[in-house]
């Protein structure tokens, strides 16, 4: 069952941990090295702390959450949908997500209070799950995954041409700003969005995790699955909607962040197989540290401009993945 | 373990003939039963009926004496190893990690794999010819080795009865020998084996009882010499044949005429 999970697996954890540290030591106002270790003791001066404690602690444990979310909601979507193309955004949740920002930021309301943004694509979201999921378990009261897979991609595509409208409609400054959101950023994080985050991250991560058996059966069909004494129509209705949320929060506070729930599982099951019992968890540790460390080349590469948080993760992480992918496939 | 079926009516979603029609059926514990029949029939919907993956329209399934809604799908897995008719590897993974996947129904979500399950493993794969595909991924086999680790999968389940759907339709003499062979024998020890198959000769020469289905419905019922009648094969198959006893075994031996 296990080819050799413990080095991969530490080494990931490890390595997140040090990207972890990077990221609240580096940042476009610099530190030395004696100011970091003051900070953290509690000295240094007030500037300093409220850079450290209030700008750059909370936005990476938000890329830690959300990094991780979004690479175990993949994770569980390919297994779920069977098909290796699935990640987070493909039942339409970013469509959703974004055609509610979109709104919110073209109808001028965004400075409104700061709630109504990630409150709009959060709603528009659940939206699109709940569109996605009335279809797809319309016939027969079972979840098929075919027409699950169809319709997120029918409903994405429908909100993709309403926010094109409200785009067309819009002028050129909150086309902009509507474009660098849906581009995702992490720089919206604060201790209040990362506990509400955390509060639905986390919970419905552990759940997920104990779908891990589940889901290895699944992988080989339902049918036999079900032969093998899963509650099939269970565990899929739980994924979907459990693995939609996380990705439904992340999009809401972070905007649409590609590629990590895309390519960490699958570099993650290259790396130590495909059980669920490690990809899960391993997944959600990569994806962590992956999106910190994208967020840390976003901050500092061109500093003081940030560059947009998606085209990092696309830009290593898609070299990154063919490299592992021709070797996996040399043998 | 006895299975039984009564008065068994399924149909399909906007299909208006039932892929069952009022199918009853008695499978005595430790007997190798054979059900035949004709492409379309109602033998994969029949399999698929006992083991509570097709809702009836009317009618019961009980399994070792007990109503099958009274089951969850864990204890039936337990219980009951099956082989569907086909299915396809969305992940690569190994040979072993796949027969390993017949512990599942003994574990809890968290329970580790203990040494136990590693000798149910390692006995279901010796006892399909598989222990030295071990390793292979499941993607490279030859479509006769994918059916004999399938059958070893059900067997890792550790079950008191079998149900598989045309396990032998891709082998080659020999490994369709030695199947039928561990289905005869399993059955033998014990195990009730309900068996899906085309081949009209072999489940003559190893099934105890034949079930020959046509349009949903039972056609005939009994031993192979009750089931196998010329009368009764050209009607449901509809194309001559002729039936005599085969000098090897004694049994009925079905041939198409031309």
């Amino acid at each position: 069952m296990r080819r050799g999970v413990l080095l991969p697996g530490a080494l990931l954890g490890l390595g997140t941990v040090v990207v972890a540290i990077l990221a609240v030591r580096f940042g476009s106002s610099p530190f030395s090295n004696a100011e970091f270790l003051a900070v953290l003791s509690g000295g240094g001066s007030e500037w300093d702390r409220y850079v450290l404690w209030e700008l750059r602690v909370p936005r990476m444990l938000m890329g830690i959450l959300v990094g991780g979310g979004l690479a175990l909601a993949g994770a569980v979507f390919q297994a779920l949908l069977r098909n290796p193309l699935a990640e987070p955004y493909i039942l339409g949740i970013s469509g959703g997500a974004a055609a509610g920002a979109v709104g919110v930021l073209a109808l001028g309301l965004a400075s409104v209070t700061s709630w109504l943004l990630p409150a709009a694509a959060f709603g528009g979201a659940l939206v699109a799950i709940a569109l996605v999921f009335g279809v797809a378990s319309s016939a027969d009261r079972r979840l098929d995954v075919r027409v699950l897979l169809l319709s997120g991609v029918v409903v994405g595509a429908f909100f993709s041409a309403c926010i094109a409208l409200i785009l067309a409609l819009s002028d050129a400054p909150t086309m902009r700003e509507a474009i660098l959101w849906m581009m995702g950023s992490l720089s919206g994080a604060s201790w209040r969005t990362v506990a509400i985050v955390a509060a639905y991250t986390l919970p419905a991560a552990l759940l997920l995790l104990t779908l891990a058996r589940s889901l290895n059966v699944m992988a080989i069909g339902e049918e036999t699955a079900s032969y093998l004494g899963t509650e099939v129509e269970q565990t899929k209705r739980v994924a979907y909607g459990v693995a939609s949320l996380i990705a439904a929060a992340g999009v809401a506070f972070s905007g649409v962040i590609g590629f990590v729930g895309l390519v960490v599982p699958h570099t993650v099951r290259l790396l130590t197989g495909p059980d669920h019992r490690t990809l899960l968890p391993l997944s959600f540790i990569a994806g962590a540290g992956f999106l910190v460390l994208a967020d840390l080349g976003a901050r500092t590469l061109l500093s003081p401009t940030e560059i947009p948080i998606g085209v990092i993760t696309a830009f290593v992480g898609v070299p990154f993945f063919l490299i592992l992918l021709r070797r996996s496939l040399r043998g | 373990m006895k299975l039984s079926a009564s008065s068994v009516t399924a149909r399909y979603p906007g299909q208006s003939v039932p892929a069952l029609d009022g199918v009853s059926m008695e499978v005595p514990s430790g007997t190798l039963y054979a059900v035949l029949g004709p492409n379309g029939s109602g033998k994969s919907t029949l399999m698929k009926a006992v083991l509570g993956t097709v809702p009836l329209v009317s009618g019961s399934i009980a399994i070792d004496g007990r109503r099958l809604e009274e089951w969850t799908r864990k204890e039936l897995a337990r219980k009951v190893g099956a082989v569907g008719q086909q299915e396809s590897v969305a992940f690569p993974i190994t040979v072993r990690e796949l027969v390993a996947m017949g512990r599942y129904p003994h574990l809890g979500p968290l329970r580790p794999v203990r040494t136990e399950d590693r000798r149910a493993i390692d006995a279901a794969l010796e006892r399909c010819d598989a222990i030295r595909l071990a390793d292979r991924e499941v993607g490279t086999l030859s479509g006769g080795e994918f059916q004999r680790v399938r059958v070893a999968r059900a067997l890792a389940q550790e079950p008191r009865a079998l149900i598989l759907d045309e396990p032998t339709a891709s082998l080659d003499i020999r490994h369709e020998m030695e199947i039928l062979r561990l289905l005869r024998r399993s059955a033998d020890e014990g195990i009730t084996v309900l068996l899906i198959t085309h081949h009209l000769n072999l489940a003559a020469r190893f099934a105890d009882r034949l079930l020959l289905m046509s349009c949903g419905q039972v056609a005939a019922e009994g031993s192979a010499e009750e089931v196998l009648v010329e009368e009764t094969l050209e009607r449901v198959y509809g194309w001559p044949v002729s039936v005599r006893a085969d000098p090897e075994t004694g049994t009925p031996r079905v041939t198409p005429k031309s």
